[in-house]
């Protein structure tokens, strides 16, 4: 069931007082790794991978990482293209700009806007959708293409690079649910909230790290 | 597409799952974690714990059964009953819960919604509504567990809610609840079209039918129900099923833990 490989890696999830990380933890332990919570800079230089979660708007978010000094080092940790998961508000934080509530410059490493969701549905997008796999990926293995996956958010990432988009879900328009570049992957829905396809995300995510990772 | 979501309720005092519920195969059928487990097993699609108990004085018993249901289940789960301060919704999003839910002191005191969506985000307060339609049929809210009436209009109540930072509503009719005879769709209507954010309808699920009826008829975003799935005869895939074939978009995946991992 789980991957007994796992348990090697040095799995950081990034706590910067986003709230609750419990399901994110327990998700990550019931694939087979051990993952630690971290909230200082030394961390992510050390760790194999990098897990970033959040819920909240995208002001708090920059706010507590910049508060926390951790936003040029996820940025250094990135340049250098090792493995990083976001989750939600974590894939929202990676883009140039965000329009929540203002205009706030975000972490800009994915290029792209996070906008609004457009009106005429009822906002937040809550509950599960269909997800649509746009090219192959190891990331979506064991999981049927159109599997649905838990959603919560009212803004949503406008990707400048369509070849970062790994899947889209549609709500009102085609929603970025999935980002893939190198070993940065993100997803707008909380895989840990998504049943067992979710969990399979993160072990998909975490597998390869294992062979290959493990060496910075 | 967004499916429309199924929502197993769950009425929780001392600790203990309340109102008959008989499953065969499980070793503690009150235990709300493990109800809660093999609801989602079976592919429920999220789960509200209410906590009834009488004395909220002690809320050491309704942390536990938060984490234990944390660390289990990994579909989104809502706790509500007697929190009356932001400080009470940190306690229970902390030790895991999505949402949390309130109702009457979301009434006594509305600046309790504010708060909380400030604080957390909107899309984890979900403010319940009790309310009932009058025999001059205007709709009323009520408060204390559907006792106490409050002279105020379900429709503008709901309205205020949002406006102030609900990210989503949980309705229920007095007139429908623990009838089984289907949901209060002039209600459900009225409150679903009125307000922008999901609505949840509740009280008086007694089959598919009922569900589809709520969903079709009075617009609802999702539909809540505790005891039809509780006593086994209505299996959840089976409701899915009847409600796919209606036309509802579903969530149909198993959620066969072992086989997928």
């Amino acid at each position: 069931m789980s991957h007994p490989r796992l348990s090697d890696l040095d799995v950081i999830i990034l706590d910067y007082g986003a709230g609750n990380l419990r399901s994110v933890i327990r998700a990550v332990e019931r694939v087979g790794a051990r993952p630690e919570v971290a909230s200082v800079a030394a961390a992510i230089d050390e760790a194999d991978v990098v897990i970033l979660p959040g819920v909240g708007a995208a002001a708090d978010t920059m706010r507590n990482l910049r508060e926390r000094g951790l936003v040029e080092p996820i940025r250094e940790y990135l340049d250098n293209d090792r493995p990083f998961l976001g989750v939600c508000m974590g894939l929202q934080a990676l883009m140039t700009v965000s329009e929540e509530g203002g205009e706030h410059a975000c972490l800009d490493v994915l290029e792209g806007r996070v906008v609004r969701l457009p009106g005429g549905r009822k906002i937040p997008h809550m509950g599960w959708n269909r997800v649509e796999q746009r090219r192959p990926t190891p990331l979506f293995d064991g999981i049927p293409n159109g599997a649905h996956f838990y959603f919560v958010h009212s803004y949503y990432c406008d990707m400048a690079n369509p070849d970062e988009v790994a899947a889209t879900t549609e709500y009102g328009t085609d929603v970025t649910a999935v980002v893939e570049r190198g070993r940065l992957a993100a997803t707008q829905f909380h895989p840990e909230k998504s049943g067992a396809y979710g969990l399979r995300i993160y072990r998909n995510f975490l597998l390869p790290q294992s062979s290959n990772g493990a060496s910075e | 597409m967004l499916t429309k979501r199924i929502i197993a309720c769950f009425d929780v005092d001392q600790g203990r799952v309340v109102k008959g519920v008989s499953f065969v195969e499980l070793r503690d059928a009150g235990d709300p974690v493990e109800l809660a487990t093999l609801y989602d097993h079976e592919g429920i699609d999220e789960l509200v714990f209410l906590d009834i108990t009488a004395s909220h004085e002690d809320r050491n018993t309704v942390v536990e059964m938060v984490r234990r249901t944390a660390d289990r289940v990994f579909i989104p789960f809502t706790v509500g009953g007697g929190l009356r301060s932001d400080e009470d919704m940190m306690l229970m999003l902390e030790s895991g819960a999505d949402k949390i839910t309130i109702n009457t002191a979301a009434v006594e005191r509305p600046e309790l919604i504010s708060e909380g969506a400030h604080r957390f985000g909107s899309q984890c307060i979900v403010v319940a509504i009790d309310a009932r339609t009058e025999r001059d049929g205007s709709m009323q809210v009520y408060t204390h567990g559907g006792r106490r009436p409050t002279g105020i209009d379900a429709v503008a109540w709901a309205r205020e809610v949002v406006e102030r930072g609900a990210g989503e509503i949980m309705l229920t009719s007095m007139n429908t609840d623990g009838h089984q005879g289907g949901y209060d769709i002039p209600l459900t209507r009225a409150v679903s079209e009125a307000v922008g954010v999901p609505v949840i309808a509740s009280g008086g699920a007694g089959n598919a039918q009922h569900m589809i009826d709520a969903i079709t008829e009075g617009r609802a975003d999702a539909v809540l129900a505790a005891s039809i799935f509780h006593f086994g005869t209505h299996p959840i895939m089976d409701v899915k099923r009847r409600m796919q074939a209606a036309g509802i978009p579903m969530r149909m995946e198993h959620a066969d833990y072992d086989n997928v991992l």
